[in-house]
């Protein structure tokens, strides 16, 4: 035993086996399997192990799939682009235009209320504020500025973004505020020192110094709202569809290889985009 | 008085109750090397924060060139700032970091790449254009700084600390550069600094502060050698603080000489001897348990040595002594 914990091989091996086992059981082995069974071969009422392209033949033959595949880039596009825009504010006006340490940390926590309930309760609390007889509608009425009610503003890709700005805003927010903090406050005077005004300042020296953190950003909202169904499913009232929803859907007809191979499509869809972005901006130093 | 002088008339900085400064006023004589001088905490960087427009001033103004520059962002009073640990933009080459001012005044790629690189010959920096901030050396760091800060041709260059953060043999040839550059360029360098070696290395005037306010402000020679007050004279070194019956004086390490306990104006025991090279230090306590320093060339002590518990005379000429008014 001592022999055996003496050799600096072994011992190197112990030490990772534990995450390393971690890792295979709930991550690996999990993949592989989807890997196995997307090649299955499956009737209405039987699936078969099999070794065969069927699943993505009809994937990739199918119209369905590349509108699902639009629909899914879509909505991570639009809620990537608002929630940058919405957590890079919040971000820059905690980091730069609250002063004292204390209310910085206040108003984040204030801004992390919200994750003590779940998505979906979060989610659903739109339904009534959203409906056709909720209260957006209702006050716009009483104010007269409309007559009619809205029909787009539940059960619509509107409502589908929104929810989706409204949960992963902060995944935004975080990132960018720790980047941000960690910002020298006298880079700051030295651009204002050199005859930089505001604007100037944000888009020479907080911006390409905050990039680390909008990427890391962007991973989570991307990977979230490309892995999502649940609030596609309610947000649309079941009207869009993105790839989370068309796998939920096969998996509710039992039709495991087919999803599968979805699955594994959307992961190398993920993949692929996170290598992309990773191409454009270093986050080592952020990790 | 010239039209270039910087004058400050009563300028106050106030945070909340305390006063970091405390209505001083002065008049940087044009062109020359001025130290501001202080323990931490004594003023002297809120001062030059303030001069650089970084700092708001709480009350009285800061005269530039004619002009009331104390309410003006800082870029357009004339002067530049060097900031302590350089303030380097990471994200920009070297070459893009001494242009970022001209940048930001809309002057195009070309033209603003062509003068920061006559700003980096000036600083002898030219091999290293492309590079990151990160790959630069702390000595090479300041001058980018200083290079980016020069590039604005302002009138009065600020340095906050500009030495504190290198090694100790980098920062006397750094000095060195420093006082040349100021010769060569003949503007106002305004150093903020807490050590008093480095300022009389360096400056023509010295500024020593405490609590606010100036303390004594002259040519370097005249507050080395005749410090005005109490502070002054420990602050700056190489002095004795002797309280006599007709008040406390001043007197140089180096002016007091020993000899035949009897002959002296002071009779003291020995109490330490340290031998420093070129001179013998020597610490005698004289009577009021006073401790008295004699900073006595080596040959003349080695001729007449003495050992701790000698009993001995301690005199100075009466010109070398300084009366102190606080």
């Amino acid at each position: 035993m001592k022999k055996l914990r003496g050799n600096p091989v072994i011992s190197s091996l112990l030490m990772v086996s534990p995450l390393a086992t971690v890792l295979l059981i709930f991550l690996v082995l999990p993949i592989a399997l989807i890997v196995i069974v997307s090649f299955w071969r499956a009737t209405e009422f039987s699936i078969i192990p099999a070794f065969e392209f069927d699943n993505y033949a009809f994937l990739f033959g199918s119209p369905v799939t590349y509108t699902v595949f639009f629909n899914t880039f879509k909505y991570a596009l639009i809620t990537w682009a608002c929630t940058l825009v919405i957590g890079f504010t919040v971000a820059y006006y905690l980091a730069f235009h609250i002063r004292t340490l204390t209310w910085q940390i206040a108003l984040f926590l204030l801004c992390t209320i919200p994750f003590w309930t779940s998505n979906i309760i979060r989610m659903i609390s739109w339904i009534p504020f959203l409906g056709r007889n909720g209260i957006a509608n209702s006050t716009l009425k009483s104010w007269g500025v409309i007559d009619e009610p809205i029909e787009w503003l539940l059960f619509s890709d509107f409502a589908v973004i929104l929810a989706f700005v409204h949960l992963y805003t902060l995944f935004m927010v975080v990132p960018i505020f720790n980047t941000m903090m960690r910002i020298d406050k006298s880079l700051i005077e030295a651009a204002r020192d050199a005859g930089a005004n505001g604007a100037q300042i944000l888009w020479n020296v907080i911006i390409p110094l905050t990039k680390p953190g909008i990427m890391i950003g962007t991973i989570f909202v991307v990977t979230l709202v490309m892995g999502d169904f649940i609030t596609v499913r309610f947000m649309s009232g079941s009207q869009s569809a993105n790839v989370g929803r068309l796998i939920s859907n096969d998996i509710a007809l039992l039709q495991y290889p087919s999803a599968s191979a979805t699955a594994i499509v959307l992961l190398l869809t993920v993949l692929i985009t996170i290598a992309i972005l990773l191409r454009f901006v270093d986050i080592r130093k952020e990790l | 008085m010239s039209n270039q002088d910087l004058e400050l008339v009563s300028v106050t900085k106030r945070y909340g109750a305390t006063v970091a400064v405390d209505a001083i006023n002065y008049c940087f004589k044009s062109d020359s090397y001025t130290c501001l001088l202080g323990p931490s905490g004594c003023g002297k960087s809120s001062t030059l924060r303030m001069i650089a427009g970084h700092e708001s001033v709480s009350d009285g103004s800061i005269v530039l060139d004619g002009r009331d520059v104390s309410h003006l962002p800082p870029a357009q009073r004339g002067t530049a700032m060097m900031f302590q640990n350089y303030a380097l933009f990471p994200h920009l080459s070297v070459l893009d970091n001494v242009a970022f001012s001209l940048k930001m005044k809309g002057v195009d790629t070309a033209k603003r790449h062509a003068e920061a690189r006559e700003m980096l010959e000036l600083v002898d920096l030219t091999d290293l254009a492309a590079r990151l901030p990160d790959q630069l050396s702390g000595g090479q760091q300041q001058r980018v700084a200083l290079a980016r800060a020069l590039i604005t041709r302002p009138q009065v260059l600020l340095l906050d600390e500009p030495l504190s953060a290198l090694d100790p043999f980098l920062r006397i040839r750094m000095r060195g550069e420093l006082r040349k550059l100021q010769k060569e360029l003949g503007i106002s360098f305004i150093h903020v600094t807490h050590g008093q070696d480095e300022a009389l290395a360096l400056a023509d005037d010295i500024i020593v502060m405490n609590n606010a306010v100036i303390e004594q402000a002259g040519p370097a020679r005249d507050v080395f050698n005749a410090p005005q007050t109490q502070f002054v004279a420990q602050f700056m070194g190489g002095h004795n603080v002797v309280a006599l019956p007709d008040g406390h004086f001043a007197i140089r390490t180096d002016a007091v000489s020993i000899s035949a306990p009897t002959d002296g104006a002071v009779e003291g025991n020995v109490t330490a001897i340290e031998y420093q090279g070129t001179h013998v230090s020597l610490s005698a306590m004289i009577t009021g348990d006073q401790e008295i320093l004699a900073l006595i060339p080596d040959s003349t002590f080695f001729a007449n040595p003495h050992t701790p518990g000698d009993r001995i005379g301690l005199h100075w000429d009466s010109k070398d002594q300084h009366k102190l008014t606080a």
